[in-house]
């Protein structure tokens, strides 16, 4: 099974541990990675700032670097979002629709495509879980408090196969934190006090980690806890299933 | 009105904090019940999608179900008139005003007569319109406009309303028992009531087979105007007929339930025919909305039955309050209806959003709300709305990332500066990321960095 490593531009340039592990997990339940070199960005950031027409040039070039393979998966319930909404390309639509019907992020790939029943991993740790929006509402990854219907997680059933992993949810358990793209510099009080509100229920429950399923929701969480000097780290969901016993973090 | 006004709007509000949470908290609540409430109805998503396709449908066939319920309306006494705008709305309303002579007049909510500034405009003429709704009395003392479509007093604490009470109802200073303070509100509008001549409703839906027309209020106090004043002038916009009265089992278990958390609002009156001696009038406005019904993308948002349920679930809408919109209609729902009417001056409220997606899941006639917001987006961009230095920055945003090269320098600069000059993003004022976050660690190497150094030397070894 080849599958192509989508690594969202903020991740390959500031975490690139999110990456490797991405990498690592798929490769230890046998797939073949492949990791096209020229990537750039799925073109969201243009997209949802209201400018789709300014993004073709990031189609063309993901169209390019992720034709002709089995799968694509990101750590990124957002960027495969954005994928699966919006990629288009005038002159190869079939191309384009290929890579729409074959893009998955990761927790989603790991429980549906490959059926991962068990993991080798360990994490002694207490970790609170953070619901992205994008990954949540969007690709289904789990049920939501809205709707009336049955309850389910792909994450959390993950996170269930890791040794010594206590998670708790936090008192509201999937409202939005606050990134929101460009939201997070535009709208800069709210989207802050959108994190600040999450964080304190996660420290309710006196958690050691947070992770989820999207860096961008960590990275503007990790932001608020390092100013306010806390010793809750954020922590993206691959680290956590790639993480063993005998490799300390 | 430039594109930054909700912004700065709500972090106005937001400096206080702790009401802030209150609000936010207080709207949870509500949310909450919305959820106890919806989940006591096992077929609660079939009927959403009910709800749904009965909207979806009587949009298609707008204009027949309207000249049906037009045309059954006047057979049963009630004198129908069309309004294509707000002026014309405000004119009709001072029409009958004038023609009846009368002065005492009452107005139970509807947020068509705040849309289409109705009290502003009678004022001018002369005339004082009493709202009977607790919370829009509130706000009508206080010479505020309401910042919710259910609760349009929810941006207000008890101490406010005593202090507005106190002003204009000559209640005790300081006394904030919220019993003492309803019972001098009743005690005052119980007054206007008594006296009413002309009473003004809204409407909830106009049922085109029979020619009637529905009324919720949990106050009673539409019933109250209307049964007490010789004429009665109900508005509404045109979205809001529905086919037949079967349909109104469908939308009255979701209307309130979805609003409130009730399983019906306390008060839900059927209109018919004026009683003898009264006078009826329907007055029935556009104002835009066929404009919206005709732009694909978006005509799905008149499907609103005014539940407000994506305020209350909406973070944005709980942390910056209802007057950050500065719109009637505020919230979610609110920002993908205000474009319509004035793209210049709404072109904030499509971004005032992270689009997390709850709104739509909370819409009891599913109306894909987080989609229109972001569909608003490229139109507001594409029209020239967003600001010449946006455009500009997301020009620059789109060359590096599509061309690889261009990309890893600006990566590896961007990430050499931060290292070694961490200086340059530390301004509170210039890097709004940092005004309250630390900026992100940045590694030596990127990921490609990484797998060229060691991932491929593995792979020859």
């Amino acid at each position: 099974m080849k599958v192509g490593l989508f690594i969202p531009c903020y991740v390959d340039q500031f975490y690139p541990q999110v990456a490797i592990a991405t990498m690592e997990l798929l490769e230890k339940f046998g797939c073949i990675v492949i990791y096209p070199p020229n990537q750039t960005c799925c073109g969201q950031p243009m997209a949802n700032s209201g400018y789709a027409k300014l993004s073709g040039g990031c189609e063309r070039n993901f169209i390019e670097n992720f034709r002709g393979l089995d799968y694509i998966v990101s750590p990124s319930g957002s960027c495969i979002l954005h994928i699966r909404e919006h990629l288009q390309s005038a002159n190869e639509p079939d191309i384009a629709e290929n890579i729409r019907r074959t893009s998955y992020e990761l927790t989603e790939f790991l429980v549906d495509i490959l059926q991962v029943k068990e993991l080798n991993a360990s994490f002694p740790f207490r970790v609170g879980v953070h619901v992205s929006c994008h990954g949540q509402r969007g690709l289904f990854l789990s049920s939501m408090s809205e709707l009336v219907s049955p309850a389910f997680s792909k994450p959390e059933q993950l996170l269930k196969m890791v040794d010594g992993l206590r998670f708790s949810m936090p008192v509201r358990p999937d409202e939005c934190c606050g990134f929101g793209g460009s939201f997070c510099v535009f709208e800069e009080a709210v989207s802050v006090k959108m994190g600040k509100d999450r964080l304190r229920e996660h420290n309710a429950n006196d958690v050691q980690y947070i992770t989820g399923t999207d860096v961008s929701c960590l990275m503007h969480l990790e932001g608020i806890l390092r100013r306010q000097g806390s010793a809750v780290r954020t922590i993206h969901i691959a680290e956590i299933l790639n993480h063993t016993a005998h490799v300390s973090n | 009105m430039s594109v930054t006004d909700h912004s700065r709007a709500a972090a106005a509000f937001i400096k206080d904090e702790k009401r802030t949470d209150w609000h936010d908290e207080t709207l949870w609540f509500v949310r909450e019940k919305r959820d106890r409430a919806a989940h006591t109805v096992p077929e609660w998503e079939t009927l959403r999608q009910l709800a749904s396709d009965i909207k979806d449908h009587t949009l298609s066939e707008l204009d027949s179900y309207l000249s049906l319920f037009e045309q059954r309306a006047i057979a049963n006494g009630i004198k129908v008139h069309w309004a294509a705008d707000a002026k014309e709305h405000n004119e009709i309303i001072y029409r009958i005003i004038k023609e009846n002579e009368v002065r005492r007049i009452v107005k139970s909510k509807s947020m068509l007569t705040e849309e289409c500034h109705l009290n502003e405009f009678l004022v001018q003429q002369g005339v004082e319109v009493i709202d009977t709704d607790l919370g829009e009395r509130i706000v009508q003392l206080r010479k505020e406009s309401p910042s919710h479509i259910v609760l349009p007093a929810i941006h207000l604490k008890k101490e406010d309303v005593s202090a507005t009470f106190h002003e204009h109802l000559r209640t005790e200073k300081g006394n904030n028992d919220p019993q003492y303070l309803t019972e001098a509100a009743r005690q005052h509008l119980r007054d206007k009531f008594i006296q009413s001549q002309l009473a003004i409703t809204g409407i909830n839906f106009a049922i085109a087979e029979t020619g009637g027309f529905v009324v919720c209020t949990n106050e009673g106090n539409a019933d109250f105007g209307a049964h007490a004043a010789s004429v009665h002038i109900a508005c509404m916009g045109i979205e809001k007929v529905i086919p037949r009265a079967a349909d109104l089992g469908v939308f009255l278990r979701l209307l309130a339930r979805s609003a409130t958390g009730q399983p019906i609002t306390t008060y839900s009156s059927h209109f018919h025919r004026p009683r003898r001696g009264q006078q009826m009038h329907i007055v029935i406005v556009d104002n835009g909305r066929t404009r919206q019904l005709g732009r694909s993308d978006f005509r799905s948002s008149l499907k609103c039955i005014r539940c407000a349920a994506c305020f209350n679930t909406c973070p944005v809408y709980r942390k910056s309050g209802g007057h950050s919109y500065h719109n009637a209609v505020a919230g979610p729902i609110g920002a993908i209806l205000s474009p319509n009417m004035d793209m210049k001056k709404n072109a904030d409220l499509p971004f005032a959003s992270t689009l997390c997606g709850s709104c739509t899941n909370v819409c009891p006639v599913k109306i894909d709300i987080h989609n229109q917001l972001w569909k608003w987006r490229q139109v507001l961009a594409t029209e020239g709305y967003t600001g010449k230095d946006k455009t500009f920055m997301m020009r620059v945003m789109a060359t590096i990332l599509s061309h690889p090269a261009l990309y890893r320098f600006a990566g590896y600069s961007g990430r050499w500066l931060l290292r070694l000059f961490p200086g340059l993003f530390e301004s509170r004022k210039l890097n709004p990321w940092y005004r309250e976050r630390e900026m992100p660690v940045a590694p030596a190497n990127s990921f490609r960095q990484w797998y060229f150094k060691n991932k491929q030397k593995n792979h020859s070894s």
